[in-house]
């Protein structure tokens, strides 16, 4: 039904425009088909600004090989869309939801736009449950809850994926739950290494069936990785409000994906806002991570952990930062923790879960798990005090409870955030390491505990 | 003849209309065959611009434009309290019936308010009266704490020739009828309606003489905002702007609160209707939600709506604002405001300002604020609106051009500090760098509303806090070990002002919301300890002495253990101080 147009009127970088179009539509998706010295080759777009006749278009595998007169373009009358259904799982996509593991394409009725919609406030349910990671830091001071954001803050050469990959291994959903958790994968530019890394690890924990994967490498085209989240997530949507799983979504590497939007609104001859990302990089952000979350009539959740690295360890980056101002929480990763040689590398300080206080205490963990949490930060925050003063009048002159804080920080450090990757603590093991590390301090020295609480646990330990 | 256009260009959220259209500027418009929302935001006589306040894909060239001759205007009337609504008016909760979805869809055409629900109504007026603009013609018991008043609208004046029954009405219903002079005659409904761009009309300004009491004591005592004030809060992310605009939403002696969550997160407003719908408001016992309206345009929902809903907001406590009710608006957080503006300035290729922002971002945040203020009503009522904005800089950094321009135009500056953040300090407001200019107007309500001592103390508790700031600068070279004695108690009543008396936790009973008379007696214990402290430290007593009693441990718990309503307790904590001064004259001296 649908003409095909011969030739292009101007190609720049990913964009080419298209004259005499008829009958496009905003965000529609284009196919193109380029005939090439090697043959015919198919490509996909987007329609991304449209004026009478002429329409721009987004090309998803990069404008290689093209001229203004080898390529025929079709229009497909719909926003970009992927076919839905149980199957997806344990399947292996590229960038943009095609098929890449053989074994043909998904075949359903239910097709969805990959753009998604706001959900309604008002059909939300606020996020109680913990998810279990068994790692200390994360459990005991950032706790994740079921249906929230929580970015990994991290850098270069940090250990950003192991600590994700053990998230996946070891994440339950309470002590006796017997729920499953789907992982959705999403990779955008990461090197060939980080999904083998990742892909072995779903292989050796035996969840591969429980996984789809969306594999957008740093050699695929640029744009492509613009639409490997929104696949993703519509995929995650589908598999916990409309089949009722517990889906844990990881997405990485953000940075990427916000470098693609750079250089596609440059391109665009866009006006640039802070260190030349566009304006709208703070709601194309909010449109990727506000697609986590629980609803009401439905089992299922989505719980993202997107992934990003910032650059120059910057936390005030334009990426980590207006992450940050979406995100419920960040764990943010600290170099020079790894050089000393703890992992994971969390730097409690700045990390944080916001939904952490209503899914913990009495009920879901312990009733001393507020209290103690706030008095590891505050205790910590000390630490930082005391090492700032060694620094300029030594050690050795420091007095008696300041020394005792050095001694608190170095064993806070060692053995409630450090623990090994296939070490999985649980809850009451956290808690328990941190009153044994609280002993280090003087009773009157806790000053976030309730009283009662502390009478009741200080002398235990 | 209905006005129309053909659409020539679509990029994003702008659409584009060519050759010359008499749409007007700030016309709202529906847009294709689906009539999504838009409002012309340029006119010249080769192009219309126009922004659309939803998704745009899947609209074509050539789909038409329909004009209203309105511009964008909120649907004022009884059913606007504990409702959640969308940058624009759209009610959410009607939009999730009707969809039948947990998404929001596009194009959907649902009224703002409730029309067939029927509203007990008490008409206030006769037949033969003379009625102006504001004039109260009807009550209606909108819920259980606030009663509607519904009003002449502006622009009508005349005598009533006909009324209705006291009964049961719709807001569309006719209940009054209303000769105008010039023989016409005009049927009032409860409905009016009011261009969300233009502030409603006043009487006259008053000066800003009341505080508006939060509860909270750093904000109270130290930083306090008067009603019909502004104030912002920046912060970067984590330091806690939402949870501060949520304890002031919850605890604060307005009688209506317009929270607007402006370009946030989706849980956030989820858990204010939550929480809103079970906490009692401590003024009347009543559902906190009874006295609040929602607007929720969160991140992902589009974001020229996002841009409107401030002013939606504003519109709407104005017209409580007529009413005689002291409103407060909170809107978290003005940076998304700014940035859609900045984003829909990058749309239409205007000439950036600071950090791609356009250059009128300074006007439109003025205009903004300067519609907050304690009026005189056109009914002779008094009644104000104060607005409560976060900021959210980038990179926490205060010099950026939304907290600069803020700073500009409202007089209580609520600096939020990562690193008491980091430390679990809260509310992490810096004393040091916050500030209120209202404090010497409503010196004179806290002298003889709360004692006349409230400002003194505050002061000095403030000066104790900055001579603790200057000596931390030198222990952080040497120690605190090698400070004088009179020094070292300084810090050790400053540590106690810290953890006793700013730290608030808002999730402890007693804690969370405490009155100005306990705030009050609280600094007179602090300081009364302090003075008995020097006396003994002039008598050559070292500090670790003093240190090594509890004295200063029990002061700090008494947020939690003296509870708000016993506040006469009081007298036992002076008293315990005067039996440790005793004590220790007698084991030293």
């Amino acid at each position: 039904m649908s003409v095909s147009y011969l030739g292009l009127s101007e190609i720049k970088g990913p964009l080419v425009a298209l004259d005499g179009v008829k009958d496009a539509s905003f965000d529609e998706i284009v196919e193109l088909t380029v005939e090439g010295i090697n043959g015919k080759e198919k490509k996909t777009g987007r329609i991304v600004e449209l004026y009478e006749d002429k329409a721009i278009i987004q090309v998803f595998d990069g404008t290689e090989n093209m001229s203004l007169t080898n390529t025929h373009t079709k229009l497909t009358g719909h926003p970009m869309e992927i076919a839905l259904s149980q199957d997806i799982l344990g399947r292996t996509f590229n960038g943009i939801g095609k098929p890449m593991d053989n074994m043909g394409p998904i075949v359903s009725d239910i097709k969805r736009d990959v753009n998604g919609k706001p959900l309604n406030p008002t059909e939300r349910e606020y996020p109680r449950n913990y998810i279990r990671t068994g790692i200390s830091a994360i459990d005991g001071l950032t706790t994740l809850i079921r249906g929230q954001k929580l970015p990994i803050f991290s850098g270069n050469g940090l250990p950003h994926d192991r600590l994700a990959a053990q998230i996946v291994k070891q994440a339950s959903l309470s002590e006796n739950s017997d729920e499953e958790l789907v992982i959705v994968f999403a990779a955008m530019g990461v090197k060939y290494d980080v999904a083998e890394f990742f892909k072995r690890t779903f292989e050796e924990s035996r969840v591969l069936d429980h996984v789809v994967m969306f594999l957008n490498l740093a050699n695929d085209p640029v744009v492509e990785r613009l639409i490997t989240p929104k696949v993703a997530l519509t995929v995650a949507e589908y598999l916990a409000f409309d089949c009722g799983k517990q889906v844990l979504v990881i997405l990485t590497d953000m940075t990427s994906y916000a470098e693609a939007m750079r250089e596609v609104s440059s391109s665009k001859g866009e006006i640039p806002s802070r260190k030349g990302y566009p304006g709208y990089l703070y709601s194309e952000f909010a449109s990727i991570y506000e697609r986590a979350g629980i609803v009401n009539n439905s089992k299922g959740s989505v719980t993202q952990i997107p992934i990003l690295s910032m650059p120059n360890d910057d936390i005030t980056h334009p990426i980590p930062d207006l992450t940050g101002y979406i995100t419920e929480g960040q764990i943010v990763l600290e170099r020079s923790l790894h050089g000393q040689n703890i992992y994971p590398p969390i730097n409690v300080l700045p990390s944080l879960s916001r939904l952490m206080k209503d899914g913990i205490g009495a009920g879901y963990t312990r009733e001393d798990h507020q209290d103690v949490a706030n008095q590891l930060f505050s205790a910590y925050a000390k630490v930082g005090d005391a090492r700032a003063l060694a620094s300029v009048i030594g050690e050795d002159e420091l007095s008696d409870i300041d020394k005792k804080y050095l001694q608190f920080g170095r064993a806070f450090e060692e053995q409630f955030v450090g623990q090994s990757e296939q070490e999985n603590r649980d809850i009451d093991t956290t808690l328990d390491i941190g009153w044994q590390l609280l002993h280090i301090l003087p009773k009157d020295e806790l000053d976030r505990i309730d009283t009662k609480i502390l009478d009741k646990y200080y002398d235990r330990y | 003849m209905e006005k129309a256009g053909k659409i020539y260009g679509i990029n994003g959220p702008v659409i584009y209309i060519k050759g010359k259209t008499d749409f007007i500027m700030g016309e709202m418009v529906y847009v294709g065959d689906e009539k999504l929302v838009g409002e012309v935001i340029g006119l010249t006589s080769e192009m219309t611009t126009i922004q659309v306040y939803e998704e745009t894909s899947g609209i074509k060239p050539g789909d038409t434009v329909y004009g209203t001759d309105s511009a964008i205007y909120v649907t004022l009337a009884p059913g606007i309290l504990s409702n959640i609504f969308d940058g624009i008016e759209r009610p959410l909760k009607s939009i999730a019936i009707e969809s039948k979805s947990v998404y929001i869809g596009r194009g959907m055409s649902v009224d703002s308010l409730d029309v067939y629900k029927k509203w007990k109504t008490e008409i206030t007026v006769e037949v033969g009266q003379t009625v102006f603009p504001g004039t109260i013609i009807a009550k209606v018991p909108e819920t259980k704490s606030i009663v509607h008043k519904v009003m002449v609208p502006p622009n009508t004046i005349g005598e009533v020739v006909r009324v209705v029954k006291n009964g049961e009405y719709t807001i569309n219903d006719t209940i009054v009828v209303v000769r105008l002079d010039d023989g016409t005659e005009r049927n009032l409904s409860m409905t009016q309606k009011w261009p969300i761009r233009v502030p409603r009309p006043v009487d006259s300004r008053y000066p800003s003489t009341k505080p508006l009491v939060t509860g909270q004591r750093i904000l109270d005592t130290l930083f306090p905002i008067a009603k019909g004030g502004t104030a912002c809060v920046p912060g970067g992310f984590g330091t806690g702007k939402t949870m501060t605009q949520h304890q002031i939403a919850k605890w604060s002696d307005a009688d209506i609160i317009v929270y607007i969550g402006c370009g946030e997160r989706g849980n956030e407003m989820t858990q204010v209707l939550e929480d809103f719908s079970k906490l009692n408001d401590p003024k009347t016992g009543n559902l906190l939600m009874d006295r609040t309206t929602l607007i929720a345009n969160t991140s992902n929902m589009p974001v020229a709506a996002r841009e409107a809903s401030i002013y939606t907001g504003i519109t709407l406590a104005e017209y409580y604002r007529d009413m005689g009710y002291h409103v407060a608006i909170m809107a978290d957080s003005t940076s998304r405001w700014a940035e859609a503006l900045r984003e829909l300035s990058g749309r239409l290729e205007e000439m950036p300002a600071e950090e791609g922002f356009p250059a009128y971002l300074a006007s439109k945040l003025s205009a903004f604020y300067e519609r907050a203020g304690y009026f005189k009503n056109l009914n002779g009522t008094e009644g104000s609106v104060s607005i409560i904005g976060a900021v959210s800089p980038q990179g926490g950094d205060f010099s950026e051009p939304v907290t600069q321009n803020t700073k500009r135009f409202v007089r209580c500056f609520w600096g939020l500090d990562k690193s008491l953040a980091y430390a679990r300090h809260f509310p992490a407001i810096h004393w040091l760098t916050s500030y209120s200019e209202y404090l010497h107007d409503l010196s004179q309500w806290y002298n003889e509303n709360v004692g006349a001592d409230f400002v003194n103390c505050r002061n000095k508790i403030l000066v104790i806090l900055n001579q603790e700031s200057s000596l931390q600068e030198i222990v952080k070279l040497i120690g605190a070990d090698v400070l004088p004695d009179d020094q070292k108690l300084v810090l050790e009543i400053a540590r106690v002002i810290r953890l006793g008396f700013l730290q608030q936790n808002a999730f402890h009973k007693e804690d969370t919301c405490v009155p100005l008379k306990k705030q009050l007696q609280m600094m007179e214990v602090i300081l009364y300890l302090y003075d008995r402290c020097k006396e003994l430290i002039a008598m050559n007593m070292p500090v670790s002495i003093l240190r090594k009693e509890d004295i200063f441990e029990k002061v700090i718990a008494i947020k939690y253990d003296v509870p708000n309503s016993t506040v006469d307790l009081f007298s036992q904590y002076k008293a315990a101080i005067d039996r440790f001064y005793a004590h220790i004259m007698k084991t030293n001296a």
